[in-house]
């Protein structure tokens, strides 16, 4: 029998889970791992230091311009991974489903899934699903982990931030915040902002082949975008940073899009994005490397790193002002991820 | 991106700090009325730009710092009524009332709260919730007021019979006014509102060069407007030539927006209001009028008394009045940073984006 929406029997365990996982899940997602179906997924690995991560997916609308829930949880875990350097391999994905989903739209989900999974050379090797009733989840929220292989002699961290060390951005910010408030109800924007969700371990590991080690930290600016990343970095090094405005990319239409609404694209989240403090001397070379790549073609060096005021994050301005860019507080756009 | 590049080029900038230094060798200090400004102000650092002999002070003019906690009360009050779906702008939902917040009251109670963007929103969801009461929050000063003014209007055409507005909303030149006369802060020149402007024009505004002989320039919002208002007020203390003078000429016309004015004074009267930290101000509010008295929450609900009108005593140790009144700054304040701060406000100069503790707390080290 065939159904058009997840009903809660699809995730009792029976016959109808059973279907699903074959018919949806594993036509969608397949590999030779997981349509083994066992309790774990088991495989070979590498000598060496892994890196292991896990983050959940609660974005609404399930779809927005330029992604899906789908892509974001394969792009963002594969880039968690890579912000440590780590070459990532492997996905789990759960899937906490709300009782009357479109399967089409779940079918849709996955094949995103698998396309972003295909473009980052990963596989998705074990999963779950849960359906819920009505009003107890909205649609899908999706928990996805990863693993991923750390190149021999790679260190990534920021406790290895030194002053004098390049600050570079790998393009445009704000574009992921924007199109998701975009397609929020009663904003009435037309919708020419495209997320910029994507995966980076390709950009990553031309870096990595690049620089190596003179790339000494790197992160994501997802949730409370380049202004927490930055200052996160500040504290954990403990010491300043300096960026400039005129240096830092941000699309037109999202410029005048928080100019209508009030936010600073400091603070907005991307999802196709990566900030990485280099060594001074390599940061022309990470540069010219990252702009040969298609998701670093906008990329800049915008600012460095000082000795002080130690912890604080400082922003010159157009004008030639300086002011102090804080942590986010509060949140402005929830389930933004 | 026009209108904006333009106004943020660095070399005009610093030719405009350079000949503002220049002139400025004594003392001058400037209220910047409005809340936009005191956030341009920092955000674009323009204070380390200038002399130090160039006082910039902030001023009463963000909408939701000013709302008394009486009036938030009695926004509590409503949202707790029985089918009422209460709809207000966002800052307002953080703001403290005498007891507790718009935000707490939706967490803790249930109570139905919505944040819309336009007062259309709310119209559409009156429209959509036939059996529901659907309150606005009027909020905001001349710039917003005639968007509520032409929603009722538009709420009455269409015969809505279950949305209502509670208008809290506030004028701005009775509040210069009531700072001028209270004579506590010394003010050498205002750079006025654009927005607010964009409607009311220059006019209301020549009382205050003419009986206080005060300069007042209409600002524009990017860094360029803020530094071209500054020299024309040090220019004209130079000179003493002393007028409303309109920087902001892209928006702003001389007489404002007469149609945005008509359709105000035709639902809105002003009547006297409470100002948060400040008090009582004549003129300084506007009352729905009596042919639109329909959509009055404060008539069309049954409310019991409130306490103390005054709101003069807001938590012990905030110095939000003062602040608003340009007498203290934010780091005056024994409670900034120390249990006052942006993710827990204590005063309503906390909560708002233009408030001047937030700028203060977001911007400066």
């Amino acid at each position: 029998m065939q159904f058009d929406r997840i009903l809660l029997s699809h995730g009792s365990g029976g016959r109808l889970s059973q279907q699903l996982i074959h018919d949806v899940f594993l036509k969608e997602l397949g590999n030779e791992i997981l349509d083994e179906l066992n309790d774990s997924a088991v495989f070979n690995v590498a000598e060496g230091k892994l890196a292991y991560t896990t983050d959940a997916y609660v974005v609404s609308p399930i779809f927005f311009p330029g992604g899906d829930i789908g892509r974001l949880s394969a792009c963002g875990t594969v880039n968690d991974l890579s912000m440590s350097g780590a070459k990532p391999f492997y996905l789990s994905a759960s899937f906490i489903i709300e009782e009357g989903l479109s399967i089409n739209d779940l079918k849709t989900i996955l094949m995103s899934m698998k396309q972003a999974a295909d473009e980052a050379r990963v596989k998705i090797v074990c999963g779950d699903t849960k359906v819920v009733g009505r009003g107890m989840a909205d649609k899908v929220f999706i928990t996805t982990s990863g693993i991923g292989l750390i190149p021999d002699g790679i260190d990534i961290s920021p406790r290895r931030i030194r002053p004098g060390d390049s600050v570079i951005l790998s393009g445009t910010i704000g574009d992921h915040g924007i199109a998701i408030l975009s397609q929020r109800e009663g904003l009435g924007f037309s919708s020419d902002f495209i997320s910029d969700v994507a995966p980076l371990n390709h950009l990553v590991a031309s870096m990595l082949d690049e620089v190596g080690n003179d790339i000494h930290a790197m992160r994501d600016p997802t949730r409370g975008g380049l202004a927490t990343t930055l200052n996160e970095f500040a504290q954990v090094a403990n010491l300043g940073m300096r960026i400039y405005e005129d240096k830092i990319p941000v699309q037109d239409n999202i410029r005048g899009a928080c100019e209508l609404l009030g936010f600073d694209p400091l603070y907005i989240a991307n999802e196709g994005k990566l900030v990485a403090i280099v060594e001074n001397v390599a940061g022309d070379r990470v540069l010219a490397c990252m702009k040969r790549h298609p998701l670093g073609i906008n990329a800049e060096i915008i600012g460095e790193v000082v000795e002080k005021p130690e912890g604080m994050v400082s922003l010159v301005t157009r004008i030639g002002g300086t002011r102090v860019i804080d942590m986010m507080v509060g949140d402005q756009l929830p389930r933004i991820c | 991106m026009r209108y904006i590049d333009e106004f943020c080029d660095p070399g005009l900038a610093k030719r405009l700090v350079e000949s503002i230094n220049r002139l400025s060798d004594k003392e001058i200090v400037l209220m910047e009325v409005c809340g936009t400004h005191t956030m341009a102000i920092f955000k674009h650092g323009i204070k380390k730009l200038l002399a130090p002999s160039i006082r910039l002070v902030s001023g009463p003019g963000c909408p939701v710092c000013v709302t008394a906690a009486q009036d938030i009360d009695v926004a509590r009050w409503i949202s707790r009524q029985k089918d009422v779906i209460f709809t207000t702008f966002g800052d307002m939902i953080r703001v403290p009332g005498g007891a507790s917040s718009l935000e707490r009251q939706k967490g803790q109670e249930g109570a139905d709260i919505r944040v819309v963007y336009s007062i259309l929103d709310a119209l559409d969801i009156a429209r959509n919730n036939p059996t529901k009461r659907v309150v606005f929050f009027g909020i905001g000063f001349e710039t917003t007021a005639p968007s509520i003014a032409s929603g009722i209007q538009l709420a009455s055409k269409q015969g809505l019979d279950n949305f209502f507005v509670y208008s809290c909303h506030k004028l701005i030149p009775p509040a210069m006014k009531a700072l001028l006369e209270s004579g506590e802060v010394k003010i050498d020149g205002f750079i006025c509102p654009g927005h607010v402007s964009t409607i009311i024009g220059a006019k209301p505004y020549e009382f205050i060069a003419e009986q206080y002989h005060i300069p007042c320039v209409i600002t524009g919002f990017e860094p360029l407007d803020i530094l071209q208002a500054i020299l024309m007020l040090v220019k004209a203390r130079e000179s003493g030539q002393v007028g409303v003078e309109i920087q902001y000429t892209r928006a702003v016309k001389h007489e404002g927006n007469v149609v945005a004015q008509r359709i105000l004074a035709e639902v809105f009267e002003p009547i006297d209001a409470v100002w948060r930290g400040i008090g009582v101000i004549p003129d300084s509010g506007l009352k729905i009028r009596q042919e639109y008295s329909r959509f009055d929450a404060l008539l069309q609900f049954e409310m019991p008394e409130m306490s103390d009108k005054s709101d003069l005593s807001n938590l012990s140790d905030c110095i939000c009045g003062l602040i608003l009144r340009g007498i203290a700054i934010p780091t005056d304040c024994p409670l900034f940073k120390t249990v006052c701060n942006t993710e827990n406000p204590v005063g309503a100069c906390m909560v708002s984006l233009e408030g001047t503790c937030a700028a203060y707390y977001k911007y400066s080290p």
